[in-house]
C-alpha cells in the first residue's frame, strides 16, 4: 500500500515537472499553432545556466531558478523576434524543419560548451533525502518540485482567467484577425506568451535535472513527452495538458516500477491509442481552425 | 485543345524520358568505375537516396508530413539482417523484397492510423510508431540482440553468383541497380492517372474528393509503396554494412531524411538523389572540419534553408545552368523544380 502511494506521489511530482515544461509548447502549438520541436532546448538552456550559477559560481539553488526563468524567456524572445515570427504563417513542415535544426544546433552547442555527460545540480542540503508520513516516503526535493508546480499551475489559470492579459490572449488565440481589429496588438501578446513559454520550460529544465537528468541530448529525448502532453490534453485550456502531464507522468513511473522490461512501450502505446480515438486529444475541443 | 486534352498532353510530355534524365543516371553509373576506392559512402548515398525517393513519394506527391519513417527503414533492416542470420533465406535480393513487403505489412496497417486527422496528428503519430519500434527492438534483445544489435550476418552471393567483396564493389552496383529499378516503378507510378491524383489530393484534398478521387485509398495505397521503399532502403543497409543495430530507429534518421529532401526540393523524383549526394557531401565536409559537433552545421543548414525560403533557394541553384541551357539551345529553362512543396 504505501508502495503505491510512494509511486503516486512520485508520478504525481514528475507529471507536475513535465506541466511546467511543456505548458509553453501547448501554448505555442496549441494556441499559436506553431509546431516547436526545439521547446526542449529552452529547457535544456534553463537547467545548464541553473547549474552553472549553482554549482560554478556558488549561488544558492533557489536564487538561481528565477534566474534559469529570466534568461531561457530573454533567449526565448530574442529568438522570437528575430527568427520565430517569420514562420508563423508557414506551413508546419518547414516549421518543423526550422525548430529540428536549432534543436541539432543547440544539442552541439551545448555539447561543445558543457561536454557531453550528464550534469548535476548541487542541491542544498534541506532539499536531499525524503522523510515519512504515515509510511509513505516523501522525497523533499520531489515535495519541493509539487508545492513550485502546484503554485505555478494555480497562478496561470488565475491569469489566463482573471486578468485583463489573460482576455487578451483567448481572444487573439480564438480569431487574430478580430482581436486585432479591436485594438489588441496581437503580435506583441504572442510573443510576450511565447517568452513567458520559454521562461517556464527554462524553469522546468533548472528542476528536471535531479529527476529526468540534464545532457545535452535532453531536447531530442524528451521532445516527444512534451508532444505527448500537448497532443493528449488538448490544447483548449491549461487544465487538458495539466491533467495529461499528471496521466503520464503516473504512468510512467508506475510502468517503469511495475514492468520495467516494457520500458516507454506502455506510454506510446497509450498516446496512439489515444490520437486516434481523439484526435483533438483527450480533453480537447473540435478543432476551431 | 480542350482542357482535358491540354492536360494529358502536359501530363505526356513530362513523363517522357529526357536527355538530362539520361545523362544523370550515365554519370551515376560513370562514378561506380571513376571512384574505385569510394564504393563505401557511394554505396551509403545510394541507399540514402532509395530512402529519401520513399519519403519524397508521401511528402512530395501526397502531402503527408512524416516523422517516423525511420520505422520502415528499421524494420526492413531486421527482418534483412534477420533472414540473412539464421539461413531463412539466403538469397539476398528474394530476402530484400520479403523486407520490404514486411514493412510494407507495417506500412499498410500504420496508414490507417495516419491517413487520419491532421498534419500534427500525422507528426506524432509517426513519430511515436518508430518510437515504439524501436522501444520494442530494445525489448525483445533475444531477438534483435538489443543495444548491441545483430552481428555476425554474412551475406550469401546474389543469385549464387556474385560475391559481396570487402571493397563494397557488389554492394555497390547491387544497390544502383535496385535503386535504378525502383526509381523506374516510382517515374511510372508518379507519371500515371494515379500519380495525378495523388497531386489533386495534395493540393486540396476537399476539391480531390469532389471531383471522385477517393482519397483515402489513395493516401493508403501510397503510403503502403513508401513504408516498401522505405523497407528496401533499410535492406540494402543491412545487406551492405551486415549490421543492423537500434538507431535504425533513430528519430535523427528521419529527421536527416526530411533534410535530405529539403536541399533536394520534394515533388520530383531526383530531389532525393540529389538530396542524398548534397546532405552526404556536407556531412563528411562537416565531420573533417568539427568531428564531434558536425550535427550544429546540419542543422544551420536546415536553419538557414528554411529562413531563406526552398523554393527561392532552388530558384539560385539552378540560376546557372539554366542560364548555360537557355544561351546554348536556346530554350527557356528546363531544370526547374515544381511548384507548390507540401
Amino acid at each position: 500500500m504505501t508502495a503505491i502511494l510512494t509511486n503516486l506521489f512520485d508520478g504525481v511530482a514528475y507529471g507536475m515537472l513535465l506541466f511546467v515544461l511543456a505548458c509553453g509548447l501547448a501554448v505555442t502549438l496549441g494556441l499559436m499553432n506553431f509546431v516547436n520541436l526545439a521547446h526542449g532546448a529552452f529547457a535544456m538552456t534553463g537547467g545548464y545556466i541553473c547549474a552553472v550559477l549553482v554549482n560554478q559560481q556558488g549561488w544558492p539553488f533557489f536564487a538561481a531558478l528565477p534566474l534559469a526563468f529570466v534568461s531561457a524567456a530573454v533567449i526565448g524572445i530574442a529568438l522570437e523576434r528575430t527568427l520565430y515570427r517569420h514562420l508563423y504563417a508557414r506551413s508546419h513542415l518547414d516549421q518543423v524543419l526550422f525548430t529540428i535544426g536549432l534543436t541539432f544546433m543547440s544539442v552541439a552547442a551545448v555539447d561543445y560548451v558543457m561536454g557531453s555527460s550528464r550534469v548535476f545540480i548541487n542541491l542544498p542540503a534541506a532539499l536531499q533525502g525524503q522523510f515519512d508520513l504515515f509510511g509513505v516516503g516523501i522525497g523533499r526535493y520531489r515535495l519541493m518540485i509539487i508545492i513550485i508546480c502546484g503554485l505555478l499551475t494555480i497562478a496561470l489559470q488565475l491569469v489566463l482567467a482573471k486578468t485583463r492579459f489573460g482576455s487578451r490572449l483567448r481572444a487573439a488565440v480564438d480569431d487574430p484577425r478580430a482581436a486585432s481589429g479591436l485594438g489588441i496588438n496581437v503580435p506583441q501578446v504572442f510573443a510576450f506568451t511565447f517568452a513567458f513559454g520559454c521562461g517556464l520550460a527554462g524553469l522546468g529544465g533548472a528542476l528536471s535535472a535531479e529527476i529526468l537528468g540534464l545532457d545535452p541530448y535532453f531536447p531530442l529525448k524528451f521532445m516527444i513527452y512534451f508532444l505527448i502532453v500537448v497532443t493528449v490534453g488538448g490544447s483548449s485550456s491549461i487544465t487538458g495538458p495539466f491533467l495529461a502531464s499528471l496521466l503520464l507522468g503516473i504512468g510512467d513511473v508506475a510502468g517503469k516500477y511495475y514492468v520495467p522490461k516494457m520500458g516507454p512501450f506502455v506510454i506510446y502505446t497509450m498516446m496512439i491509442v489515444i490520437l486516434i480515438w481523439r484526435p483533438n486529444g483527450l480533453f480537447g475541443r473540435a478543432a476551431a481552425r | 485543345m480542350s482542357a482535358a486534352s491540354d492536360v494529358g498532353y502536359h501530363a505526356q510530355r513530362h513523363a517522357r524520358w529526357h536527355y538530362g534524365e539520361v545523362a544523370f543516371w550515365l554519370i551515376v553509373l560513370a562514378c561506380g568505375f571513376v571512384f574505385p576506392s569510394r564504393y563505401l559512402i557511394m554505396t551509403d548515398i545510394v541507399r540514402l537516396a532509395l530512402f529519401a525517393m520513399s519519403l519524397d513519394l508521401i511528402l512530395g506527391y501526397a502531402g503527408i508530413v512524416s516523422l517516423g519513417h525511420a520505422a520502415f527503414f528499421g524494420v526492413g533492416a531486421y527482418v534483412a539482417g534477420l533472414l540473412a542470420l539464421h539461413g531463412i533465406i539466403n538469397e539476398p535480393v528474394i530476402a530484400l523484397v520479403v523486407a520490404g513487403l514486411a514493412a510494407m505489412v507495417l506500412g499498410f496497417a500504420t496508414s490507417f492510423l495516419v491517413i487520419r486527422g491532421v498534419d500534427l496528428t500525422r507528426l506524432m503519430v509517426t513519430l511515436g510508431i518508430a518510437l515504439l519500434l524501436e522501444a520494442l527492438a530494445e525489448r525483445f534483445s533475444n531477438i534483435t540482440g538489443g543495444t548491441d544489435g545483430l552481428q555476425g550476418i554474412e551475406m550469401q552471393p546474389i543469385f549464387g553468383m556474385l560475391a559481396f567483396d570487402m571493397f563494397g564493389k557488389t554492394g555497390f552496383f547491387y544497390s544502383l541497380a535496385v535503386l535504378f529499378l525502383l526509381f523506374l516503378l516510382a517515374r511510372r507510378i508518379v507519371h500515371s492517372p494515379f500519380g495525378l491524383s495523388l497531386r489533386a489530393i495534395k493540393n486540396n484534398p476537399l476539391r480531390a474528393a469532389a471531383i471522385g478521387i477517393p482519397v483515402n485509398r489513395r493516401l493508403i495505397a501510397i503510403y503502403t509503396l513508401a513504408a516498401f521503399y522505405a523497407g528496401i532502403a533499410g535492406a540494402l543497409f543491412t545487406q551492405t554494412t551486415a549490421i543492423a543495430s537500434l538507431d535504425v530507429f533513430a528519430f535523427e534518421r528521419s529527421a536527416d531524411l526530411m533534410l535530405v529532401l529539403v536541399i533536394g526540393g520534394t515533388g520530383y523524383l531526383y530531389g532525393g538523389l540529389i538530396g542524398a549526394v548534397v546532405f552526404r557531401m556536407l556531412q563528411e565536409w562537416f565531420s573533417t572540419i568539427t568531428p564531434q559537433y558536425w550535427q550544429f552545421w546540419i542543422g544551420l543548414v536546415l536553419v538557414v534553408i528554411v529562413l531563406a525560403g526552398r523554393q527561392r533557394l532552388h530558384r539560385w541553384v539552378l540560376f546557372v545552368p539554366n542560364l548555360v541551357i537557355k544561351q546554348i539551345a536556346g530554350r527557356k529553362a528546363v531544370v526547374a523544380v515544381p511548384e507548390g512543396d507540401a
